[in-house]
């Protein structure tokens, strides 16, 4: 019976930005943005959920966001997990991997005895891969980053493929551990139907109207949040105040126009550029 | 302003990784002009072979530490090191290559120094701010690299910084500093090594593009799997690579090792050749530095025309097949 929780972010989707994205003022307009579940974070609980349902134990989904973040709580709750949470705090505003990863080990500790903890490999807004690998230091588990496949494990131990870049490495390691997965390493489930006929209804507490509460809190609806207060932080270290760097300035990018020299689609043209091509070839043979 | 720069060997060739040198680059244009120092950071099973190759980019001093047991990633053991030659040394700024053992390890050592850490950077300079004094600006892009933020570290130090292999270019100058390299002293405790490492299986590597001066890519517009063979014939004609965009490798054209971009590999040969690449700021991230670009591409608003030097409007499977026939006539 392992104790793992997934720590889940819920993301703009960056991949398929479209022309509305930004801003006249060169900022991002996140309304445009559809939010998603981070991709590889989806890799992650898919790997908490096969292990559990195996040697059995209870798959706790975290994030930290605003209120509008519990949709991807739902759809973990969807996919399977016990238990989710959101950790939500107007405080935590403007936070940096340092303080998220703060907050994030400060709720892990919460659970008590956990055992192992799944992260994705990184989040597609910012691409840094950092806040695992700084929730393992404070927490103090091993930590395996970009694991990419999931060979073995049982009760005592994991094996697992790290992709190395220049090799792939196979990894043993006991518990507690933090691994942080790539989505090489599985094609992470869908929602379960009656999974999703229980929750559908699911959501923070503040948006069920007050009749309501209490059969949404029989049912299991409410989606659990914790603020700064209840997880008894240390204010300096959240937000924009614990976080050591800041964001000075931002620009969206313009595409520099060049000196474009147009070809028709004759064979004339096309042999020309061939020319053109060649001049650069023998420059560089 | 003195720097440190974390130096990395390929565990597969026992060499420097191209990043470390042009890291050690970096920071010596930074440091140096502000009468800072760079010293190199290494610890592993055993030295670089080719450790010369540091100063002649501007290191004075590398510090090392070998083990057997530091043969193999054992994150916790890196990081207790490297926290300690960093708190000996009590440099303004470090600087990783984002490479999968720096990315694994950095934000550990920022994490226990309490440090800004900003991933991935672009650019890097010095300037001053406010009544700090003379800071580093870190410059990366965000949003899947739909916008450029610059990141500093006002009141932290050392500024963390890592730069991914091929985005700092090197002088074609070398220096030729004074070798100066010294050991490290600290105890190894066992209880750093937490993880065994069962086998490690070297990966093939399939594609070069840092000695690639052509390149030629192919992408979500070639259309199919056959198709995308234009794309490696035209690549071998020119003695080239193959490139290819996030959709081309996401629909199964190409494999992922040959991908070019923000989430793949950042090239910048002499001649880019774009067949079928819209040019999303994805893409762009990774090739735009390239000296000419050529844009073959059905849609004449394709971004990929703003950066390209020339470029051809039409079918990639009627062009191309005409190029390789003149490229052979031209022999």
């Amino acid at each position: 019976m392992k104790k793992i929780v997934v720590l889940a972010k819920q993301v703009p989707d960056t991949a398929n930005i479209t022309g509305n994205a930004m801003k006249e003022d060169g900022t991002v307009n996140r309304a445009a943005l559809p939010a998603i579940f981070n991709p590889e974070d989806l890799n992650a609980l898919e790997m908490a959920l096969t292990i559990k349902d195996k040697i059995g134990g209870e798959v706790i989904v975290i994030t930290m966001g605003p209120p509008k973040a519990a949709e991807i709580l739902k759809h973990s709750l969807y996919m399977g997990a016990d238990r989710v949470m959101l950790i939500t705090d107007r405080k935590f505003a403007a936070a940096d991997t340092l303080a998220t990863s703060y907050v994030l080990a400060e709720t892990i500790r919460q659970f008590g005895k956990v055992d192992l903890v799944l992260a994705g490999r990184q989040a597609i807004d910012g691409d840094t891969a950092q806040v695992g690998p700084q929730v393992a230091d404070k927490i103090g588990f091993n930590q395996i980053t970009y694991v990419s496949a999931l060979q073995e494990f049982d009760d005592n131990y994991l094996i697992v493929e790290r992709d190395g870049e220049v090799q792939t490495e196979v990894i043993k390691t006991g518990y507690p551990a933090l691994l942080t997965i790539t989505s090489q390493s599985n094609t992470p489930r869908y929602p379960n139907c009656r999974r999703m006929l229980q929750y559908f209804r699911a959501d923070v507490k503040e948006n069920f109207s007050d009749p309501d509460k209490p059969a949404a809190e029989a049912n299991g609806w409410v989606i659990p949040t914790c603020s700064m207060d209840d997880l008894k932080l240390n204010e300096d270290r959240c937000g924009l105040k614990g976080s050591p760097t800041k964001v000075h300035k931002i620009k969206s990018i313009v595409l520099k126009g060049g000196d474009l020299k147009i070809y028709g689609t004759g064979q004339t043209d096309i042999k020309q550029l061939v020319r053109d091509i060649m001049k650069v070839y023998v420059e560089v043979n | 302003m003195k720097s440190i720069v974390f130096i990395e060997k390929n565990p597969v060739s026992g060499k420097l990784r191209n990043v470390s040198i042009e890291l050690t680059h970096k920071a010596y244009t930074l440091s140096n002009p502000l009468k800072g120092e760079v010293v190199g950071v290494f610890a592993g099973d055993a030295l670089p072979e080719n450790t010369d190759d540091l100063f002649r980019f501007g290191i004075s001093r590398l510090l090392y530490f070998t083990d057997a047991r530091l043969k193999h990633l054992h994150s916790i053991a890196f990081k207790h090191i490297f926290e300690e030659m960093i708190r000996c040394e009590e440099p303004d700024i470090v600087l990783f290559g984002a490479t999968h053992t720096g990315r694994d390890i950095a934000p550990l050592i920022a994490s226990s120094l309490k440090t800004g850490l900003t991933a991935d950077c672009t650019q890097l300079y010095i300037e001053d701010y406010k009544d700090k004094g003379k800071i580093l600006y870190q410059v990366r892009p965000a949003f899947g690299g739909n916008i450029l933020a610059t990141i500093i570290t006002p009141d932290h130090r050392p500024m963390m910084a890592s730069v991914r292999e091929g985005v700092m270019l090197l002088p074609e100058d070398h220096l030729n500093h004074p070798v100066k390299i010294e050991p490290f002293t600290i105890d190894f405790n066992e209880s750093w090594v937490k993880s065994e490492f069962l086998s490690v299986i070297p990966k093939v590597k399939k594609v070069d593009f840092g000695s690639a001066n052509i390149i030629v890519s192919g992408g979500a517009g070639v259309g199919s799997a056959e198709n995308f063979k234009l794309i490696r014939d035209l690549s071998n004609a020119l003695k080239g690579e193959v490139g290819a965009s996030r959709a081309a490798v996401d629909f199964g054209f190409a494999e992922k090792d040959h991908q070019i971009g923000q989430t793949g590999s950042v090239v910048r040969p002499k001649l880019y050749i774009a067949c079928g690449i819209s040019g999303q700021i994805q893409h762009r991230a990774g090739m735009e530095e390239s000296q000419k670009i050529i844009a073959i591409n059905k849609d004449p608003e394709a971004p990929i025309f703003n950066i390209a030097h020339m470029g051809i409007v039409g079918d990639l499977n009627e062009i191309i097949p005409v190029m390789l026939r003149y490229l052979k006539e031209e022999g």
